[in-house]
């Protein structure tokens, strides 16, 4: 079980996840710092460790549109956050898979601040309000590079098997 | 049932005869692109070799390449480090088409890629920028991806995984009027379907007016194809495509075109009468926030931008030095305009544009990406508000969260320029008139 957070709208850019002014960070060791960097509480809580690992972000439709930048998927890994969205943008979503970064497709997801949520038997079920709701599952056609840990692992197993 | 332009090329680059929307492949890379963010791609593609015993080759050196622009000259040290361990890999790896900070050979990636002949029509293009899908302006299948997903690029060839996607037909019939321009085109259909309204799907542009387009304007319908989500955006090449092919980009020996299927399957159609189009205003802080230019007239400006991958073209410098001819950039206004080459700025300056930019008052910078993605050459105060030919006004787009973006055409931008306010570059008087 894990409490929200953050709960956020629809069409939240990477410019708000990782605003470009911080674009030459670009190790994963180093990007979290910056994470929502414009919310500028929120990034206070995460930088000063008031937020545990598994806590969940919870989002409207369309989460991670805009720029291709893969800091906006480290810098969340980083504090090893969830993120719950109605759906994600592509190249987020795949920057997200490929890092290994926790993503839940949940179309019908209701939960504020504070509520505690768990996902049980492919339903999300948010335990403060006893809501349940169905998750759509992550596309088929990435599950190989997710059940390998992301892509790094992936297509090192390639090369090693060619 | 037949196919769309994006499932023949899909096919082609993954050895099939056809392939369905939905269908798993793992395309060929023809062109595998990247800027800054090479950097953070070395360092994954380092990562993927580690303790494997093998060394660390990309699989095709001529097939990447490698742009900088986004912070050209280097703002910072940070910027610079990187920027010389990409020079590094380059050399080491034997990267060729690789464009340093040079004024013979630089500019915006997704300029200097259609400009030095790298992009084909039925290739398929990868780059580490979400405005690859600029490139389906010249027939290719081009997307964006994560620096992670192109280390896996760099050293297999081939995108892992790739789902078929489904394709949206747009198609535009009619005249553009006077100062009517494709940026508006491409604003009004993202308006019309949302921010996520082409999410994970190609849109494929048909109709009288795309034909009549040039490949310059095919490159920011494509471009921003993007801001409603698309995975892609594609015009079936034609005619255009081989003129500009031929004759801009010097390139000899053209494949064969081809065009979807008359029998392709589309997800949906949609069909827009470009004659009765006006300019458009995309108002903060999202791309589909797109009004007619009527609902945005007064609002003041403080800084004009031309330039970014979409309208830094030299067709768009002229549209903005012709409209600006005998006039003067309202003071307290800041216009500043990137071309988008080094070929667009020696061009603009052979025929003049530049020079008459300058005489209205207007700062011509160094072609790169300049604030469209706020990271320095020209940062908003809290409370301006600017008027930008860029593709985002996202908040915090151009380096401040606490100022606001408006996107436009470059026509506008330039009407907007000599009047301080948001204006209708039809309503403007002729110069000499205006000048009393």
């Amino acid at each position: 079980m894990s409490k929200v957070v953050l709960k956020l709208g629809a069409d939240i850019s990477t410019d708000i996840i990782y605003p470009g002014r911080f674009m030459a960070t670009v190790l994963p060791t180093e990007t979290p710092q910056y994470c929502f960097a414009d919310l500028t509480g929120f990034n206070a809580r995460l930088r000063a460790g008031e937020i545990p690992p598994g806590s969940v972000i919870v989002a409207d439709r369309n989460f991670g549109c805009g720029s291709s930048r893969e800091q906006a998927a480290s810098c969340i890994k980083g504090y090893d956050l969830r993120v719950i969205a109605k759906d994600f943008a592509r190249i987020f979503m795949q920057n997200a898979i490929n890092l290994g970064l926790d993503m839940v497709i949940c179309p019908g997801i209701e939960a504020s601040e504070g509520d505690e949520v768990v996902v049980e038997g492919g339903k999300l079920v948010n335990e403060t309000t006893g809501r349940s709701f169905d998750i759509t599952p992550l596309p088929r056609a990435r599950q190989a590079i997710i059940d390998a840990g992301g892509l790094i692992p992936y297509t090192r197993k390639i090369i090693l098997e060619s | 049932m037949g196919m769309t332009m994006v499932q023949k090329i899909l096919a082609r680059a993954s050895g099939q005869g056809r392939v369905k929307v939905g269908d798993v492949v793992e395309p060929r890379v023809d062109l595998a692109m990247s800027h800054e963010n090479g950097a953070l791609v070395i360092n994954q593609f380092n990562e993927i070799y580690r303790d494997t015993g093998r060394s660390a080759k990309v699989w095709d050196p001529s097939r990447i390449a490698i742009i900088f622009d986004h912070r050209v000259p280097a703002e910072s040290s940070k910027t610079a480090t990187n920027q010389k361990k990409i020079r590094e890999f380059v050399a080491q790896q034997g990267i060729t088409r690789f464009h340093d900070i040079r004024g013979d050979e630089g500019g915006i990636c997704h300029q200097i890629l259609p400009e030095n002949g790298y992009v084909l029509p039925g290739s398929v293009v990868v780059g580490t920028d979400s405005h690859t899908t600029s490139h389906g302006a010249l027939g290719a299948f081009a997307f964006g991806i994560g620096a992670t997903e192109m280390a896996s690029v760099w050293a297999l060839g081939r995108v892992l995984n790739v789902e078929v996607p489904a394709t949206i037909k747009v198609v535009v019939d009619g005249e553009l009027q006077r100062f009517v321009e494709p940026k508006d085109l491409i604003l009004n259909l993202i308006g019309r379907i949302s921010a996520e309204g082409a999410n994970f799907r190609v849109i494929e542009f048909h109709g009288s007016t795309i034909r009549k387009m040039s490949t310059s304007g095919r490159l920011v319908i494509c471009n921003m194809s993007v801001e409603a989500g698309a995975t892609g955006g594609i015009v079936p090449p034609d005619g255009e495509t081989r003129r500009y092919l031929r004759k801009e980009a010097g390139v000899k020996d053209l494949p064969k075109l081809f065009g979807p299927d008359r029998s392709a399957p589309y997800d949906r159609v949609i069909e827009i009468d470009a004659s009765k189009l006006e300019p458009q205003i995309a108002f903060p802080h999202t791309v589909d926030n797109v009004k007619p230019i009527g609902e945005a007239a007064g609002i003041r400006i403080q800084q004009i931008v031309i330039g970014s991958c979409t309208n830094g073209r030299f067709d768009d410098l002229e549209t903005a030095a012709k409209i600006l001819e005998g006039r003067k950039v309202a003071r307290g206004v800041r216009m500043l305009v990137f071309p988008a080459s080094y070929r667009v700025y020696v061009r603009a300056l052979q025929k003049g544009v530049v020079a008459r930019l300058i005489a209205a008052g207007a700062v011509v910078m160094n072609p790169g990406c300049g604030p469209c993605l706020g990271v320095h050459q020209g940062a908003l105060a809290d409370g301006d508000k600017a008027l930008a030919t860029t593709n985002r006004n996202f908040k915090g787009r151009m380096g401040n969260p606490n100022a606001e973006v408006y996107l436009c055409s470059p026509a506008v931008a330039a009407a907007s320029a000599i009047t301080g306010e948001i204006t209708d570059p039809r309503s403007l008087e002729p110069a000499g008139k205006a000048r009393g």
